[in-house]
């Protein structure tokens, strides 16, 4: 009876998964063993030259580069936001809800507003230029706009309420008891934090970093407008093969090699936090 | 076993309900970049001529050509498209040859635009608009670029300030012209300096920029900009300092046409759209709202001479244009593009 009932309430998510996830990757997997026409149709001849171009080291090194870019991202936002999910963790417990709503306010608004609205902040006319002079500033302030840095940050700032929300969880759950019981042992307040507080809330933390990597890498809106389309990343490649360049079969094994990534990388997070959350378990039983 | 037959007829009696939906709208499918009809275009030319002509939009050439190919042209009657594609159309076997007899309004078309080297004569593409790709720059912040070196190796004050387009076939049309080569290069040796070229102008770039190129020389962000004739008269109207430059080794000539599919099933509904659009009233919005220029004799001889004097790149007659050369479908080397073009963005 209970198998039932559980097969009835997965059977639309299911379903869903598989029409519209499932059997689309596998026609794009299988897009990917096939050769491009003269003029971007497909030639139906099997072929495993699309990987091989992957592993290309011009393709290698724009893989490299997005990793980089993404793993900067991901590594900012997790500071940014561990602080931020810390400090909203020790507020008093009902002002927790409101600072969180605010976290994650800018989620309601469209990505591409978002991602406008650093152009009119950053361009060499615009409004942090703006107020410098106005303050006085009279020099040239570095190029802010279009650099590295400034896909950096848009990624950041996007994808940060994802860390908030993911360290949040475990920050609040956590018993202030066993910091106490760690200052009570003659541990200071770093070293409660450092042995103590940090362990037991990585991951949340980790999934956070995993989620905005895993969302950075495969970006292609922010590198195109805060890179001024300056900074190739994996996504722009793939966006290229099917948009621009019409080489369906090649985008299709960049797009396949990139959910690899993502799919080993969220394995390894999955099972880290399987394994935390048993170690958490026998700790527990300890010492109860 | 009922039950399923049932369920069979209720899906079958849908499925012909469908079909007979279908049947009865089936309208003339035209599809093209947003905003380059006149927006009552087609409510005007239906009106007119008893059609049901609709209109569906593509964002880039290469966007409408996946879909084309994909489909073997199913599900269009008119696209437009850029010469180069066109002649892809035609030499897929997609496009239809035309009836010259069913577009009367050819006679409005300049001598010169029925000789164009992509599709002489006309015989399965009509042009809609043509122009070149030159420089466009703020002349009260910069003195007038006269080459394509002023813009790949710019000087110190303009480093910075520059931006260049990001479709392939311009931006390795200006590495290409700079060098004295043509704008449809396939030798490898060529590309590849070409590439060297562009990654080293890369590096002097405020950024790539295909679509907002004449605001940043509104605000100033920019002073000198890789730009079509037709948009950097969109940057003049705002600032009458904005002007417009074909360098001395040349531009391209670029041509956006229109292509009736050869599996169109409206087909004079589709001529008479053609038709429509190259009447000279008609044909002229475009010359008027775009800012383009457009191969019509009768449309442009009607130009409001203000027009003429605020946008002085619109004068440039068909034989100036006929002095650059078109853009081509470089066949095969299109991946060889793609991939310096890849190259190009990948490097630091």
């Amino acid at each position: 009876m209970q198998d039932r009932k559980t097969l009835i309430l997965i059977a639309p998510a299911f379903a869903w998964l598989t029409a519209f996830m499932v059997v689309p990757c596998l026609l794009i997997l299988a897009l990917a063993f096939f050769r491009r026409g003269i003029y971007g149709g497909i030639d139906y001849e099997f072929t495993f030259e699309n990987f091989g171009m992957v592993f290309d080291p011009l393709y290698a090194r724009i893989f490299l580069k997005s990793a980089w870019i993404a793993g900067l991202a991901a590594l900012i936002a997790s500071v940014v936001g561990y602080a931020a999910a810390y400090a909203i963790a020790s507020m008093p417990r009902h002002r927790q809800p409101a600072l969180l709503f605010f976290a994650i306010l800018p989620f309601w608004s469209n990505y591409l507003v978002r991602t406008y609205a650093w152009i009119v902040l950053l361009n060499r006319e615009g409004l942090i230029v703006g107020i410098a002079r106005a303050l006085g500033f009279d020099g040239e302030l570095p190029q802010m706009l279009y650099t590295e840095g400034a896909v950096v940050l848009g990624l950041v700032y996007n994808y940060l309420p994802f860390v908030i929300l993911a360290a949040y969880a475990p920050l609040s759950r956590l018993n202030p008891e066993i910091a106490e019981a760690s200052r009570d042992l003659g541990a200071g307040g770093w070293t409660t934090f450092r042995r103590v507080i940090l362990p037991i809330t990585l991951p949340g933390v980790a999934t956070g970093f995993i989620f905005v990597f895993v969302l950075s890498i495969g970006n292609f809106v922010t590198p195109a407008l805060l890179g001024g389309g300056q900074f190739q990343m994996i996504g722009n490649l793939v966006y290229a093969q099917f948009l621009t360049a019409n080489d369906w079969p090649f985008g299709s094994a960049l797009s396949m090699v990139l959910i690899a990534v993502m799919l080993v990388l969220l394995t390894l997070q999955t099972y880290a936090n399987e394994h935390a959350s048993t170690g958490r378990q026998s700790t527990e039983r300890a010492d109860g | 076993m009922v039950g399923v037959s049932c369920r069979m007829a209720a899906v079958a009696g849908m499925a012909l309900s469908l079909t007979a939906f279908a049947a009865s709208a089936d309208p003339l499918v035209i599809s093209n970049w947003d905003g380059y009809l006149a927006p009552d275009a087609l409510k005007t030319f239906n009106a007119a001529s008893g059609n049901s002509a609709e209109l569906v939009l593509h964002a880039t050439n290469e966007e409408i050509m996946g879909k084309l190919i994909a489909a073997k042209g199913k599900g269009y009657d008119v696209v437009f498209v850029s010469s180069p594609f066109a002649e892809v159309l035609h030499n897929l076997g997609l496009a239809e040859t035309l009836d010259h007899s069913k577009i009367p309004n050819l006679a409005n078309l300049y001598p010169e635009a029925t000789g164009l080297a992509h599709d002489k004569g006309n015989t399965f593409s009509v042009p809609y608009t043509w122009g070149t790709t030159g420089l466009c720059y703020r002349s009260d912040l910069t003195g007038e670029p006269t080459s394509w070196n002023n813009l790949l190796k710019p000087t110190d004050a303009l480093k910075g300030k520059t931006t260049m387009l990001a479709t392939d076939r311009w931006l390795l049309a200006a590495g290409f012209l700079a060098q004295g080569y043509s704008v449809n290069e396939t030798d490898k040796t060529k590309l590849q300096q070409t590439r060297d070229l562009l990654i080293a102008a890369k590096k002097t770039l405020l950024a790539y920029d295909d679509t907002t190129f004449y605001s940043k020389l509104v605000s100033g962000e920019a002073q000198l900009v890789q730009a079509w004739d037709g948009w950097c008269n969109y940057g003049i109207t705002e600032n009458p300092q904005i002007k417009y430059v074909i360098p001395k080794e040349g531009s391209d000539l670029w041509v956006d046409t229109m292509v009736i599919l050869k599996s169109s099933e409206h087909k004079d509904a589709a001529y008479a759209f053609i038709n429509y659009m190259l009447d000279g009233k008609n044909h002229r919005w475009a010359a008027e709202n775009i800012l383009y220029k457009v191969p019509n004799k009768a449309a442009m001889e009607g130009l409001d001479p203000a027009l003429l004097q605020k946008y002085p790149n619109m004068t440039m007659t068909p034989a100036e244009l006929l002095t650059h050369e078109q853009l081509r479908d470089v066949g095969a080397a299109q991946r060889d593009y793609s991939r310096t073009v890849s190259e190009i963005m990948a490097a630091n």
